[in-house]
């Protein structure tokens, strides 16, 4: 199990000519498969301005400490596999720049409310199988032949859906929501943002099915308007708004049942 | 499958984590203020339907200092509960287009609040009237 010690920098580090570089303190809540309960472990580190969270990490782990784990790919926030607690905020950790934690120290967590797999990892399973639940693909309304062309849609359409399309999957909505870390059975804002996305599509025809998901014990009345998934989206898509037009939805569809002609 | 060895951290004390559930919370225990001013209504109500006397001792009673006191912060209290559920509205609502473009979400908490300050203001513009 990692100790909580701080370790020198190891050279590497492009300081300007003639001035030490600047050094900050990266405070990481690390955990070990059947090492016992999370602890956190420091270094302090050379840095630039130009440096991400991510590439503070990516320091330690070539210079300092190979064993330290976190999930990365794109650098560019589009990939959503960086997404962690920045300071004690669910932030993508390739588009946090450590210029705005200076001084420091920063403090990084894995994304709360999931159970943690090592160190900054998560275990995202239960997110993945939410997202199947929603079927998150277009059911067409009626089966079309390739020789019947391309689908349009009016610009009016594409804007009743396209902010909600935007979601890259990073689960920080899930580390903000309260409500998800009280009962993970919460479909949670992710997941019913892009429910909303493919329900609102024009070309779409499975929305009945999916609003028995949005009905259920674990559908959009678990949400409390937090708002706080809204806050910490990196891609503006509004999750809360998405579960809160939901409850409207669902109080509509249930007031239907009594119109005549309805089931 | 291997078995998974994670760790799931606890809940406890949450909401004292960000201030942002701070202030969630706090809109929320406004709502706790509005039960008791609704009470107080319905309780002059009750004075009202038991006769004149009973009703002057219950306007008495809102007059007393601590009645006072208790109103100035019910006042603070119903101002912010206003404001910050004015400012959770735009996302509980479908999106409002108005001449082809998005209403943004500060328009919508802007014209909220106004309605109520314009609704407050009538309202005390009545009393004022009758009294």
């Amino acid at each position: 199990m990692p100790d909580t010690s701080t370790h020198g920098a190891a050279s590497g580090a492009s300081p300007a000519p003639g001035a030490a570089p600047e050094r900050i303190e990266i405070q990481v809540l690390r955990y070990a498969p059947g090492g016992g309960a999370p602890a956190t472990q420091s270094w302090t580190i050379p840095w630039t301005r130009d440096m991400s969270v991510l590439q503070a990490l990516q320091y330690i782990k070539d210079h300092l400490d190979g064993s330290l784990t976190f999930r990365w790919s794109c650098r560019m926030a589009i990939c959503g596999s960086c997404g962690m607690m920045v300071n004690g905020v669910p932030r993508l950790g390739c588009e946090t720049f450590l210029r705005d934690l200076a001084p420091g120290p920063v403090r990084l967590e894995a994304l709360a409310h999931f159970p943690i797999e090592r160190d900054l990892v998560v275990d995202a399973e239960d997110f993945i199988g939410k997202l199947a639940k929603i079927k998150p693909y277009i059911v067409p309304k009626e089966p079309r032949g390739l020789d019947e062309g391309t689908y349009f849609q009016t610009p009016e359409e594409l804007a009743r859906y396209e902010s909600f399309s935007h979601c890259i999957n990073c689960m920080l909505c899930y580390a903000a929501c309260p409500q998800y870390g009280l009962d993970p059975k919460f479909l949670g804002p992710g997941a019913t943002a892009l429910l909303h996305r493919y329900n609102c599509d024009s070309r779409d025809g499975a929305r009945e099915e999916r609003m028995d998901l949005v009905h259920s014990e674990e559908g959009v009345w678990s949400c409390t308007a937090v708002g706080y998934c809204s806050e910490v989206c990196p891609k503006a898509v509004d999750p809360a708004s998405a579960v809160n037009q939901n409850k409207t939805a669902s109080a509509l569809d249930w007031f239907a049942r009594f119109l005549p002609g309805r089931k | 499958m291997a078995i998974r060895r994670t760790y799931l951290r606890p809940m406890d004390g949450w909401w004292r984590r960000d201030p942002f559930f701070l202030r969630y919370m706090a809109r929320e225990a406004t709502s706790v203020f509005v039960v008791a001013y609704a009470l107080i209504l319905l309780w002059g109500l009750v004075r009202l339907a038991e006769g004149e006397a009973r009703f002057d001792a219950w306007l008495a009673w809102l007059a007393s200092p601590l009645s006072v006191a208790f109103h100035v912060l019910l006042l603070a209290v119903f101002a912010y509960h206003t404001w910050s559920w004015f400012a959770i509205m735009p996302k509980t609502m479908p999106p409002v287009v108005v001449g082809g473009r998005r209403l943004p979400a500060r328009a919508i908490t802007a014209a909220g609040v106004a309605v109520a300050v314009a609704a407050s203001a009538a309202l005390f513009a009545l009393a004022t009237v009758l009294a």
